[in-house]
């Protein structure tokens, strides 16, 4: 640097530039790098990412136009306008959570207000009928303003406190509708626990949509509408301020975002699509119950945004396709057992054949079987025969649940065996976690064959249970896997 | 770096006058009175705790003054909230850099643009024909402000996130996105912090090329002495809020206030 100050500054040399390259160039291929080790998903996901926005939502349309020729009425009722149903309530949501930031933890209560205002104005409970043209868009204004109102309550909206008001508000929600039921002209106005009853089906121009079908293809262009919507929303200087006060509302302040009353736009933008969507579900389940807005829907919803990738347009919505799908696919009532044993033990082949290296992999495999048949002749001929005696329980077939009976010890009669089992297998994950290399596929040998035992003897024979076991533990497996969200991009806080 | 001309009557842009604040019983600002004329260049400097962050979080409306007035074009900017007071005019840069990370590089540059584009989300949703025009004079401007810095943020880095880029190129990246808002006022809080010898000589020509070319009026904290030689007009010396001197690079520099403040009673005493 020169020391007297008059004279001129060299020229700034652009060599420098390219010695920079290293560094500027190494960072920005990272994510390059990153992508190209995805495996066998890779291909798949670079074809997906190379395609333009436009053409993934015609894709993902004409896609779901298809489901209801080839899914049962019941089917297409539960997978099919639950998954719409739980996208368009997942953008909505996203919107607050997503794109501004704001941890909104009464969003459910926005679904239950569209749902009750659709339900006072779309039935005999006051004898109002008015028609859904005037009702939609009534309800979701109405419920915007609502949101609005709750935004402007809590001035400063920042994280925690905005958290705890949010929550307070649905609880008082759920109180107000199911216990206070006010009683105005003789009716009480949220019919109490039993709610309202006898809503109008949605009916535009003397059309009511009354079957599954119907409702399904309204259902799937108003997420349409929704998704073109937020994703124009989202490209434009008002997308762009909301990330802006997300990544630091401090900066954005000071370059000109107002960011409280963006803040308030996207609680309002939220609270109204969750509010339409309240009205459609309270139009296709013809009643309302407070029942039906409880904490475990919020919970669901959050794990949909977060999922699929929070601030990212279909995240919402693949995350809604996985969660729904897995939810009914695992509740009980959906009687296949046996696609839920074959999950369980493909899933356990795909985790040994993911080791590496190979020769580990075979080890683990011929290893788990082996420990399984000599624990099991071990058992057999010193203990008594009741250790041996059960049977895999919905096996499918009875020679299947003989094979499986005869590697894995299902005792009868020995009542707290499972829950030691249960613990002893806790106790040997742990044990898997702390050591490394060949000890790690040594202890995974029992650990496995403990899965197995825990599984025959503990969660087949109770299907409720394991299906809240297995849906946390998808949901713990694809947030360790991408902990940014299915489509999410990793967020980088300070480099 | 050229002084004003002559003959142009300096005309004030910002005017601070007996300005206070406090934290608790620490005074951190104390009764200081400064004018920064149009496309003047002012350094403000001090050790450490001198309280000139402070001064610029008080001029954006990050703070509100204790007691005193802000005007900037003689419109007062005391109470109005930071996005407004961006809207009128002034920007800045932080001394810790702010960048929104995980935005692309140009989209940081479009984000700052919201003070005074006007279109709002239902006529974006239905993508009107005046939203399009908006979001293409965006871009447009967006683009310019970037290339005033040369090659350094152009091409393929528009669509990087800011996350990607080197220090020093973080830095130019918060002066475009400062200077996307329009300012009348450009506030700089260490724009050469952390850059070797070469990238301080460039921030040193591009702050002039800032007045020179851009037009902008610039207020700067820099603890670089070299920069401030290189760059000022006029240079302000703070210490513990106060100003303790002002005037020339030479004068300010050889003042034995500064001198003490910077290196301690003894330092002034054996000179």
């Amino acid at each position: 640097m020169s020391d007297d100050p008059h004279t001129p500054l060299p020229e700034p040399s652009d060599a420098a530039d390219e010695t920079r390259i290293g560094v500027d160039s190494w960072v920005a291929e990272a994510e390059g790098r990153q992508a190209r080790k995805r495996g066998f998903f890779g291909p798949a996901a670079r074809g997906w990412d190379a395609s333009p926005d436009p053409v993934k939502l015609f894709l993902f349309i004409a896609f779901a136009a298809t489901l209801p020729f080839w899914l049962s009425e019941g089917d297409l009722f539960v997978y099919g306008l639950f998954t719409l149903l739980y996208a368009t309530l997942g953008l909505g949501l996203n919107v607050v959570v997503g794109f501004a930031g704001l941890l909104d933890l009464g969003y459910v209560a926005y679904f239950g207000i569209g749902a009750y205002g659709y339900a006072l104005v779309s039935s005999p409970h006051y004898g109002i009928h008015w028609p859904s043209l005037a009702s939609l868009p009534a309800v979701a204004v109405f419920t915007g303003l609502i949101g609005l109102g709750l935004g402007l309550t809590s001035r400063r909206l920042i994280g925690d406190y905005f958290a705890i008001v949010t929550l307070f508000f649905l609880q008082a929600f759920l109180v107000f509708t199911n216990t206070a039921n006010p009683v105005i002209h003789g009716t009480g106005l949220t019919g109490g626990s039993s709610g309202i009853g006898n809503v109008d089906p949605l009916k535009f121009f003397g059309y009511a949509l009354t079957t599954t079908k119907q409702q399904y293809y309204f259902f799937l262009i108003v997420l349409s509408l929704a998704t073109a919507g937020l994703y124009f929303a989202n490209r434009s200087r008002t997308g762009r301020a909301w990330r802006a006060l997300r990544e630091d509302p401090l900066a954005a302040e000071v370059m000109s975002i107002p960011v409280n009353r963006l803040k308030r736009l996207a609680i309002l933008m939220g609270a109204a699509l969750a509010g339409l969507c309240g009205a459609i579900f309270a139009a296709i389940q013809l009643a309302v119950t407070s029942s039906n807005f409880t904490l475990n829907v919020l919970i669901v919803m959050f794990a949909v945004v977060i999922l699929g990738g929070m601030g990212s347009i279909a995240g919402p919505i693949l995350g809604a396709i996985v969660i729904n799908v897995s939810l009914q696919f695992l509740q009980p009532q959906n009687d296949h057992p046996d696609i839920k044993r074959w999950l369980f033990y493909g899933a356990i082949a795909l985790f040994i054949a993911l080791m590496k290296p190979w020769y580990r992999a075979v080890v683990v495999l011929v290893g788990t079987i082996a420990f399984g048949f000599a624990v099991h002749a071990i058992v057999s001929a010193t203990t008594a025969a009741s250790w041996t005696a059960g049977n895999a329980a919905d096996a499918g077939s009875a020679s299947m649940g003989k094979h499986i009976a005869g590697w894995v010890i299902i005792p009868v009669g020995h009542g707290n065996f499972d829950t030691i089992a249960y613990i002893v297998l806790v106790a040997a994950v742990c044990v898997v976690r702390s050591v490394s290399g060949w000890w790690r596929a040594l202890a995974l040998i029992p650990t496995l064959y403990m899965t197995a035992v825990v599984w025959e003897s503990v969660l087949a024979p109770s299907p409720a249970v394991t299906a809240e076991i297995l849906f946390g533990v998808l949901l713990i497996v694809i947030m360790t896997v991408r902990p940014q969200g299915l489509i999410g991009t990793a967020r980088v806080e300070i480099v | 770096m050229a002084t004003p001309e002559p003959t142009q009557e300096p005309k004030p842009l910002l005017e601070l006058a007996g300005l206070s604040m406090s934290f608790g019983g620490l005074v951190v600002i104390d009764n200081l009175d400064l004018v920064v004329n149009e496309r003047e260049i002012v350094s403000v400097i001090g050790p450490n705790g001198a309280g000139k962050t402070t001064l610029f979080n008080l001029i954006t409306g990050i703070y509100s003054p204790d007691s005193g007035e802000i005007r900037l074009d003689g419109e007062s900017l005391v109470g109005l909230p930071p996005h407004k007071i961006a809207r009128r005019g002034a920007a800045r840069t932080f001394q810790t850099l702010r960048l929104f990370l995980n935005m692309t590089v140009i989209e940081n540059v479009m984000a700052s643009q919201y003070g005074q584009t006007k279109v709002g989300v239902a006529r974006a949703i239905l993508r009107t024909p005046a939203m399009r025009r908006e979001e293409r004079e965006i871009r447009a401007r967006a683009e310019e402000k970037l290339s005033f810095f040369g090659e350094r943020l152009m091409g393929y880095r528009w669509d990087q996130p800011a996350y990607s880029l080197s220090y020093a190129n973080r830095r130019r990246l918060e002066i475009a996105r400062a200077m996307a808002t329009e300012p009348r006022i450009l506030l700089l809080d260490e724009p050469a912090a952390g850059m070797n010898p070469t990238e301080t000589h460039e921030i040193t020509e591009l702050i002039g090329k800032l007045r020179d070319d851009a037009g902008h009026t610039i207020l700067v904290i820099e603890h670089d002495m070299h920069v401030v030689e290189g760059i000022s007009d006029r240079v302000v010396a703070l210490d513990h809020g106060v100003k303790i001197a002002e005037g020339s690079f030479e004068a300010v520099a050889t003042n034995p206030r500064v001198v003490e403040a910077y290196l301690g009673a003894s330092a002034s005493v054996t000179k």
